[in-house]
């Protein structure tokens, strides 16, 4: 079926929009495969919104005069938009069935299943070509660039046919000395075929953070001399390593019953396991549309306010991750050793605590570059399932299947850091929210998929441009920058104590008038900055200034001789 | 010193707090005003130094194997474990502590031995640094409607209210006698904030002692006068700040409020704000909480709701609101009171003035609204902040509160306000240290009749000393000429706006705090500006002088200097050593890290110890030498 097929009616005329702090517009609603366009008509420079379809959460629609003709004057339906960047949306339709018509439509283009009909398969600027170079960073260049890598690990292509691990990147790094015979065979002891790849090595001390799933240790505890070779690898000799199980000791071992487990002290003499509780999958996207709701209300108490915002528990999930990635820099930095992370599956909390970890240990990761390179190797290449978690966010009344919002609590906690450390990042809280935004609807292909896999069979490097390649154009926007950066060697460890995190309001509050002052703050910011910059940049001060010194000797010099003769 | 039992404890371990397996090893002196703490080991001068006038209580824990704990809290919320080795010197030092945090007459307070190396003109000028007349004048008072009336010179129709009082002008002595003892403790309703574009007023008054049908006749013409000095308004507000309930209970006793049916073209209005003893509970919970030791998200959030003191902090800040929009946005004219008109009012009046008017968010502006709606109209400072040993019942956080409101402004309002968050802190330490003369006794009154001798003789003004101290208060972000910074501010009172104010309530839990201060970087990136400007607009000057000289010689010598030319590129070192690229690689170290600047001061718990000093400002000084190394033909000319 054509996309064009769900549109019964394209255009409707008059139609009121009602957003939050603005005042109400009259003007032409417009629907494509894609797209709702909204134009105001009166004003000659007419002011457009157009909100991608994939944008759009939950519509609910009421419709006056149910009993009515269909056109009978004053005959009109409204029709609520929720969107996944959590910004709603009124819009007053005249005439019934155009109302309907246009509401069944949303509903239907709005939650397209088959990836090679999104969007981004469709989007062609005209300053983007699609031959360019798609994607920024890839395990084969992070291995180069790491020079401690060299002597030690090697970049295995034993995936390269995604046969081992359907949802590993072709390319992984593991211990030298370990074979793509035995990486087999430890993929098969563990979930999903994950088996413990190398995620980050420590420019300081050489220490590396591993991650995989669980092993399928099962109820008669399994062994896979393998996988326990593998790891024995990993610390080569040192002491010890530690293993930080993201669940708690009790979960871990029911995990057994299903199939699952742990590693046992007795084979995996040299690690020493330490469990986190993290919550995970639907509790989490339960947490983020109870936090939603509650902020969605400026007129409850202050009492009730704050009895939602603990029961919604964001801020719990918030405060764990925080730790649990703390808890692995200590053991990296401060205590020198190894560290494999793992959950379940491998795939979520598992990837928010290393990337976490790496933010606050290597300065790398805290460039605008460094920062996307590290969100493209650690979640897209890493096998996050995009595709799945994002598929609906904190309104829809869809019954939940996959969703949970694991990359937003990431951002979240990215901005907790950024809070603590304002001037140790490069970006921006824009670019977070920029993030927050595109991983749910986007132009571009980057966040399609659920695995590197999937975007080859989809052709998603081919016919979609790379959302971080456009971000890091050359005339970057000013506004993903953060203008107080000031590159720091050291960890930033971040406090997590209760009092020093606090509700993300860029966020959750963005269409709140609490935003725009914030927003007024940030100008005048980089108007500090920038004002700074005229007086000191090399450019003007330094000539200005020297200029005049310049002249000022000279006349000086002209003075003195003067007095002379 | 008679309190002293016992000057001198060692081997006093000093627990600290983030991990208590912590501790640093040292000496315990007590002196007549402090507490000091000195920690062994050469490389980090280790000093803890805290003022007898801020502890606020003294406990005793039950032994341990390393010795005999004693916990101080202190009134700015620091909190202090010492263990004592040895049980009878716990002791000693718990009693004489107790005693020395618990002064029984003004002499023994800290401000009157307090000594700065200042001369007696120079103190004496202190206390001229703010002048309530001055404020009146600039809100265009005294004018046709409004004057200064004499009837409270001698404090003889009311004890708590100032001296100079401002009235309607149409209203008569023997009105005013006749309000004021229809009144709680005879406080009439006068003038608190003038409002010169549309003559709106915020006046304020105690309680009407109307019982369930008392009237009096000069009352309701006094509150008639108020509302027809505000020739453009039909009716005026009456603002109740009790919950309803209360100011009913208070019927029964002869008090309560204003009968709509009685005075002409009122409207009464009741936004319930609780009385002091809930407020002080609440506080008291909230500290507890704000104590915790890595508490859970759940438990921090469970208690900082249930100790109810945020949703108090919103019913203050609503009542202000609803003030300020019947005076910015109606034009109405409007009387606030609670019970005696000194607690309740005073923080709904200034917190309705720091939203009317952008005055009072400088800080010259909001030291002048402190000293005028709470040190002169008879806050009860010495009761509600314990300075005395006396009625505990009295204690409460009502000025934390006011201050409370303002920051709660500043974080949605961030360019709004000229000064930062350490400037609220430090008022707020500066009000409970009793460093200063300001704060001590209730009233104008008491402060005038019983130790005027002694507080001007021998206490200092707060107000000069922050004053100069202003670089330190700044707030960078501060946009005074931005549109939405003029006028009334219009702050949204949704539930999710009110936030724990984290650097009041755990300021001296330093792991606590961002580590690097966005703020701080801000105002050096400023003030580095500002010097550039400068100096650039230095040169400039002594070019234009310099310009005028080579007009002059130019067209007398020209021929003979053409051939010279070459000799002039001269040693450019020296003038050099100061532009810019100085000043991009020191920016590096400019950055503060809060932690480097902050280890500085935390071990001298001074009473500054909230205020970062900025290293930059050597900066500033460093300059000054260059300039004038570049020889200047005309000093006098150039010289800024």
């Amino acid at each position: 079926m054509e996309l064009s097929e769900h549109i019964k009616t394209a255009n409707v005329e008059d139609v009121t929009l009602r957003r939050p702090f603005h005042p109400a517009l009259r003007g032409t609603l417009c629907v494509t495969s894609h797209h709702l366009l909204f134009s105001d008509r009166k004003d000659e420079a007419s002011w457009q919104l157009l909100i991608l379809l994939k944008n759009i959460d939950a519509i609910e629609k009421s419709v006056e005069n149910l009993f009515g003709y269909p056109r009978a004057v004053g005959s009109s339906g409204t029709i609520t938009i929720k969107c996944k960047d959590l910004l709603v949306l009124q819009l007053e339709i005249p005439g019934m069935e155009e109302c309907l018509n246009i509401a069944s439509s949303i509903e239907a283009l709005s939650s397209l299943e088959s990836v090679t009909e999104m969007y981004p398969f469709f989007y062609r600027p005209s300053h983007l070509t699609l031959n360019g170079p798609w994607g920024l960073s890839s395990t084969e260049q992070y291995y180069k660039q790491t020079e401690r890598l060299w002597d030690r690990w090697r970049v295995s292509t034993v995936n390269s046919d995604y046969s081992v691990c359907p949802s590993y990147p072709s390319a992984v790094i593991v211990p030298r000395e370990v074979d793509d015979d035995k990486l087999i065979h430890s993929a098969r002891f563990r979930q999903g075929g994950r088996f413990p790849v190398l995620s980050y090595c420590h420019h300081r001390n050489g220490m590396v953070i591993m991650r995989s799933s669980q092993p399928l240790t099962g109820a008669n505890k399994k062994r896979c001399k393998e996988d326990e070779l593998l790891l024995q690898a990993v610390i080569d000799g040192s002491e010890l390593g530690y293993i930080i199980d993201l669940r708690s000791a009790q979960q871990a071992q029911q995990a057994r019953m299903t199939g699952g487990g742990f590693e046992s002290k007795s084979f995996y003499s040299h690690w020493k396991r330490i469990h986190r509780h993290h919550e995970r999958g639907k509790v989490v996207q339960e947490s983020l549309i109870k936090l939603v709701e509650a902020c969605s209300d400026p007129s409850h108490s202050v009492d009730r306010w704050l009895s939602k915002l603990e029961n919604s528990k964001w801020l719990s999930h918030v405060h764990s991750a925080l730790s649990t990635a703390g808890l692995v820099v200590e053991c990296v930095e401060r205590d020198g050793h190894s560290v494999l992370v793992h959950g379940s599956e491998g795939t979520d909390n598992t990837l928010l605590v290393s990337s976490l970890a790496q933010l606050i240990l290597d300065p790398a990761s805290r460039t605008v570059t460094g920062f996307l390179c590290l969100l493209e190797r650690e979640w897209i290449q890493a096998g996050h399932p995009f595709q799945q978690r994002c598929a609906h966010s904190a309104y829809s009344h869809a019954r939940l299947k996959q969703e949970c919002p694991i990359f937003l609590l990431l951002l979240d906690c990215v901005w907790q850091v950024w809070r603590q450390f304002p001037l140790a990042l490069e970006f921006s809280e824009a670019l977070l929210l920029r993030l927050a935004q595109e991983v749910y609807a986007s132009n571009y292909g980057t966040f399609l998929c659920n695995s590197e896999q999937e975007r080859c069979a989809a052709g998603v490097k081919e016919n979609t441009h790379c959302l971080f390649q456009s971000l890091l154009r050359p005339d970057i926007e000013e506004q993903y920058l953060n203008p107080l950066y000031e590159p720091t060697d050291l960890a930033i460890w971040p406090s997590v104590h209760p009092q020093s995190l606090q509700l993300w309001t860029g966020l959750f509050l963005r269409w709140t008038e609490y935003a725009q002052n914030m927003e007024e703050a940030r100008e005048e910011v980089w108007s500090i900055v920038k004002e700074h910059h005229e007086q000191a940049g090399p450019d003007r001060t330094n000539n200005t200034l020297s200029t005049h010194c310049d002249t000022l000797t000279s006349f000086e010099n002209l003075m003195d001789e003067l007095t002379i003769l | 010193m008679e309190h002293i039992r016992m000057p001198k404890v060692e081997n006093v371990r000093l627990v600290d707090r983030s991990s208590s397996r912590r501790t640093h090893v040292g000496t315990l002196y007590l002196t007549a005003t402090h507490t000091i703490f000195v920690g062994e080991g050469s490389e980090d001068r280790n000093e803890l130094w805290v003022l007898h006038s801020l502890v606020c209580n003294v406990v005793k824990h039950k032994a341990s194997q390393s010795g005999y704990p004693l916990l101080i809290h202190c009134k700015n919320f620091q909190v202090i474990q010492f263990i004592i080795p040895q049980e009878s010197d716990c002791h000693d030092v718990y009693i004489s502590l107790s005693r020395l945090s618990r002064p029984e007459k003004y002499e023994e307070l800290y401000c009157f031995s307090f000594n700065p190396n200042v001369d007696k003109a120079e103190r004496e000028h202190s206390w001229d640094f703010l002048d309530l007349k001055a404020e009146y004048s600039r809100m265009g008072l005294p004018n046709k409607l409004w004057h200064v009336t004499p009837i409270n010179r001698e404090y003889r129709v009311c004890d708590t209210y100032p001296a100079d009082l401002f009235v309607p002008k149409s209203v008569t002595l023997p009105v005013i006698v006749g309000s004021s003892k229809f009144r709680s403790r005879g406080r009439f309703p006068t003038l608190s904030y003038y409002c010169k574009e549309n003559h709106a007023t915020i006046c304020r008054s105690s309680q009407p002692l109307s019982g369930f049908s008392a009237r009096c006749l000069e009352d309701e013409q006094m509150l008639q006068a108020i509302m027809k000095s505000n020739p453009g308004s039909r009716f005026m507000y009456v603002v109740g700040t009790r919950p309803k309930l209360n100011a009913m209970a208070n019927r029964a006793a002869g008090k309560g409020y204003e009968n709509e049916d009685n005075y002409c073209n009122i409207k009464f209005q009741f936004i319930g704000i609780e009385n002091i003893h809930v407020m002080r509970n609440s506080q008291q919970k909230l500290i507890e909480v704000s104590a915790l030791r890595s508490p859970s998200m759940g438990e921090f959030l469970t208690g900082l709701e249930n100790s109810d003191w945020l949703r108090h902090i919103k019913s203050i800040m609503e009542a202000g609101l609803f003030i300020s929009k019947a005076v910015a946005e109606e034009g109405v004219s409007v009387l606030v009171h609670c019970s005696d008109g000194w607690d309740r009012t005073a923080q709904v009046c200034s917190v309705a003035s720091v939203l009317l008017d952008p005055y009072y968010r400088t800080l010259k502006g909001l030291m002048v609204l402190i000293e005028k709606d709470w040190v002169s109209f008879g806050h009860m400072f010495s009761h509600r902040c314990g300075h005395l040993i006396g009625e505990a019942k009295e204690v409460s956080p009502v000025i934390d509160q006011f201050l409370e409101c303002v920051w709660q402004l500043m974080e949605q309002f961030p360019c709004a306000f000229e000064y930062s968050e350490k400037f609220l802190i430090s008022i707020h330490n500066h009000i409970y240290s009793c460093h200063y003369g300001n704060f001590i006794c209730n009233s104008q009154k008491e402060r005038k009749d019983l130790i005027l001798c002694i507080i001007k003789e021998k206490a200092h003004s707060i107000w000069l000393h922050l004053w100069e101290k202003k670089l330190d208060f700044m707030n960078p972000l501060f946009k005074p000429d931005q549109s939405q910074n003029q006028g009334l501010l219009r702050p949204s009172t949704a539930p999710y706006c009110f936030k724990y104010w984290r650097r009041l309530y755990n300021r001296f839990d330093r792991e606590l705090h961002p580590r690097q201060s966005e703020l701080d970087c801000l105002m050096t990136v400023k003030e580095e500006t500002q010097q550039l400007e400068e100096e650039l607009a230095l040169y400039e000057q002594k070019m234009a002088v310099l310009d005028k000289e080579r007009a002059k010689t130019l067209y007398m010598q020209k021929g003979v200097l053409d051939s010279k030319q070459a000799l002039w590129s001269l040693p450019l070192d020296i003038s050099l050593a100061n532009t810019p690229q100085d000043y991009i690689g020191g920016a590096p170290n400019l950055c503060l890290f809060g932690d480097q600047t902050k280890s500085s001061d935390a071990d001298n718990s001074d009473q500054e110890s909230g205020v970062a000093d900025f290293s930059s400002h050597s900066s500033g000084e460093e300059s000054l030498p260059s300039e004038d190394s570049v020889k200047d033909p005309d000093s006098d000319e150039t010289a800024m």
